[in-house]
């Protein structure tokens, strides 16, 4: 009796460590996916950066200012040329 | 145990010599023993650090954790500084062991030339940085080389897309990401971000597998938000540099304030310089005038005489000040007008901007009146901007105050200010007699300011200061089509060593639109050597482009007709000195 209990004790023993390995390889696997996304989101981060920089660069005020002019030949309307329309009075 | 020693001592003690080899075998080997046990319990108790350390770093490691530096960003959230991290190469110049090949396909994967390259590396000395900052990518073509001796390293590179536009808040940073001037340097313990380190377990292939534990949490520097609009900023800088530029002046600024909220809009200064290449920039061009220079305002001070008499019931809006002969002479200085009037109102007072009549005003004030008054509206205190450097201007206790002091002061001479407290004061006027705090940062909602003058006086001078604008005025080129404008100008000798000398500083302070004022925006020209100075020839302009643009991007309701501006022909501008 004692025997049978004795082996299916170490039959358990036996199971759990496995388990115990497995999780434990399982996790480091993990970990190291979990590691890789964050290096990856670090370097999305950087780029994020580096792309605002880019954008910022190409919205510049004088730069827009220069296109509307030069390229779209836009310009302010003279005073005489602004109406304005009061909403409440029709 | 006591008794078989007994016992083995017993046995030894017997005289047979081919039986002392066992006991004297086996002693032996316990000694051995014993050594093993005592060094073995040295080592792993005593003694183990060396080969803990040794151990560990078989499997484990202690790594940086980078955190970066916070962004500036605009009230928009638009950047307008941001780290990005680049590498520097650097080298050993003693310990260069290359091949002229090496050597040449360094310089190709740096992009630089071989003789820039050798020039460096011939300056001997033990450490020269080859180039920096370097694209991470071109670093790392350049570590494949495996040149020994030339190394790199990880640094940050703040970039500043604002450029010269915004480098006078923005400031920059100095080596090792350090704020140097500017809000850069104002909110450094804000910005800056602290390295972190961990120590982590690694792989035969050097992955890491497993955190060991955090030594030193990283923490990242926190995004700053500026109080300012880039579109606003770059539209006041473009003005103000145009204005230098066609009047030959030494400098200008101009800051504008939210009435609401009393953020700074934009705050603009000429000469100004790139903080992204900062070689052979001087010291000058880094001065953020409007806020670390003083100057004696002139004119635009009258409105805060004229306020403090009201207040004190010595004058009503219609009481009669004579003014002829346009000149006031007390002790032995005497006061001029540009040009002679006769009796003025108080309005006209301000509206034809007359010295004399300002004084008569300020010597019917008690001096400690006029000092409360002035004091409370800001003058004489730093703005608390947090600005590194900003001054607080100079008010003299009024028990100090001579006659002849009180009235020039009146004008606005003996008393020196910066341009924001100069804006920030007119937020009295543009509220119903609130002083608003400035602020360089982004603010939520209105805030509440501090009451300084009634609510009556406040409209009292805000309707004279809209006088100003209009014909008869001295700033009719202030106006703004569409809306209702209010203002004033000034003209002020400048102070060299104690003596004041024909140069002049001009400048235009208001606001718009009258009917529900939004904005104040003061301007201000040094030395202005284009043939004009007065306030309202020079400054008035620049207002009034400023102001337009902002109020029609902002899409402020115009609160006037369309046709209202009124030109009188050139000129016929009524004229102000001081």
């Amino acid at each position: 009796m004692i025997t049978r209990i004795n082996l299916l004790l170490l039959a358990a023993l036996v199971v759990c460590a496995l388990s115990l390995v497995t999780s434990r390889h399982q996790a480091r696997k993990f970990f190291v996916d979990l590691e890789r996304e964050q290096a990856l989101s670090r370097a999305y981060e950087v780029e994020f950066g580096q792309l605002q920089i880019e954008q910022s660069t190409w919205a510049m005020p004088a730069r827009i200012e220069k296109i509307g002019r030069e390229q779209l030949h836009m310009q302010l309307p003279g005073t005489g040329r602004i109406q304005v329309l009061d909403r409440d009075r029709r | 145990m006591k008794s078989m020693r007994t016992t083995h001592s017993g046995t030894n003690a017997t005289p047979k010599l081919p039986r002392l080899r066992a006991p004297l075998v086996f002693g032996g080997l316990l000694v051995l023993l014993l050594g093993l046990l005592g060094r073995s319990l040295y080592l792993q108790r005593i003694d183990n650090d060396f080969l803990q350390e040794q151990g560990s770093s078989r499997y484990s490691r202690e790594i940086d954790v980078p955190a970066h530096r916070g962004r500036i960003v605009d009230r928009f959230g638009d950047p307008l500084a941001i780290s990005t991290p680049v590498k520097a190469v650097w080298a050993w110049p003693d310990q260069v062991v290359a091949t002229p090949d090496q050597l040449r396909a360094l310089a190709a994967a740096l992009e630089m030339t071989p003789a820039a390259l050798n020039q460096k590396l011939a300056q001997g000395g033990d450490f020269v940085y080859v180039k920096k900052p370097v694209a991470p990518e071109v670093a790392d073509r350049a570590a494949a080389l495996k040149i020994k001796g030339v190394h790199d390293e990880n640094e940050y590179w703040r970039y500043y897309p604002g450029g010269e536009v915004m480098s006078h808040i923005v400031g920059f940073t100095g080596d090792h990401d350090v704020g140097q001037e500017g809000l850069e340097l104002a909110q450094q313990s804000w910005l800056g971000g602290k390295h972190g380190s961990r120590r982590v377990i690694i792989n035969r292939r050097g992955e890491i597998v497993e955190d060991v534990k955090s030594i030193r949490a990283p923490q990242e520097g926190r995004d700053l938000a500026l109080s300012i609009d880039s579109r606003l900023q770059y539209l006041a800088f473009r003005e103000i540099k145009a204005a230098v530029d066609a009047n030959k002046a030494h400098a200008g600024a101009a800051v504008m304030l939210d009435v609401k909220t009393g953020e700074v809009l934009a705050l603009v200064n000429w000469p100004s310089y790139n903080p992204n290449n900062r070689i052979r920039v001087t010291r000058d061009k880094m001065r953020n005038r409007a806020l670390i220079d003083t100057f004696e305002p002139g004119s635009t001070l009258k409105p805060f005489t004229i306020a403090a008499a009201l207040d004190a019931g010595k004058v009503r809006p219609g009481s009669i000040i004579d003014t002829a002969p346009g000149t006031l002479t007390i002790g032995r200085a005497t006061i001029h007008d540009a040009h002679r009037e006769g009796a003025l109102t108080v309005e006209q007072v301000i509206q034809k901007s007359s010295n004399v009549g300002a004084a008569k005003i300020a010597l019917s004030l008690p001096a400690e009146t006029m000092w409360q008054t002035l004091s409370a509206t800001g003058f004489g205190a730093t703005p608390m901007t947090g600005f590194p450097g900003e001054v607080s201007g100079r008010l003299r206790p009024a028990k100090s105050w001579r006659p002849i002091e009180q009235a020039t002061m009146a004008f606005g001479h003996g008393i020196s200010v910066n341009l924001v407290q100069l804006a920030r004061a007119y937020t009295v006027f543009a509220t119903d007699g609130e002083l608003k705090p400035v602020s360089l940062l982004k603010v939520d909602g209105a805030i509440a300011g501090r009451p300084v003058i009634s609510a009556d006086t406040a409209r009292a001078v805000r309707r004279m200061l809209e006088m100003v604008v209009l014909p008869g005025g001295t700033a009719p080129k202030a106006q703004v089509a569409g809306y209702r404008v209010a203002g004033k100008t000034g003209t002020a000798h400048k102070l060299e060593g104690r003596v004041y000398v024909d140069k002049y500083v001009s400048s235009f302070v208001g606001f718009a639109p009258a009917s529900n004022p939004r904005l104040v925006i003061a301007v201000m020209i040094d030395e202005p050597a284009g043939g004009q100075y007065y306030g309202g020839a020079v400054a008035a302009p620049v207002f009034s482009s400023i102001m337009g643009a902002a109020l029609r991007l902002l899409g402020v309701p115009p609160d006037a007709p369309i046709d209202n501006v009124v030109l009188p022909p050139d000129g016929a501008d009524v004229r102000e000195e001081t």
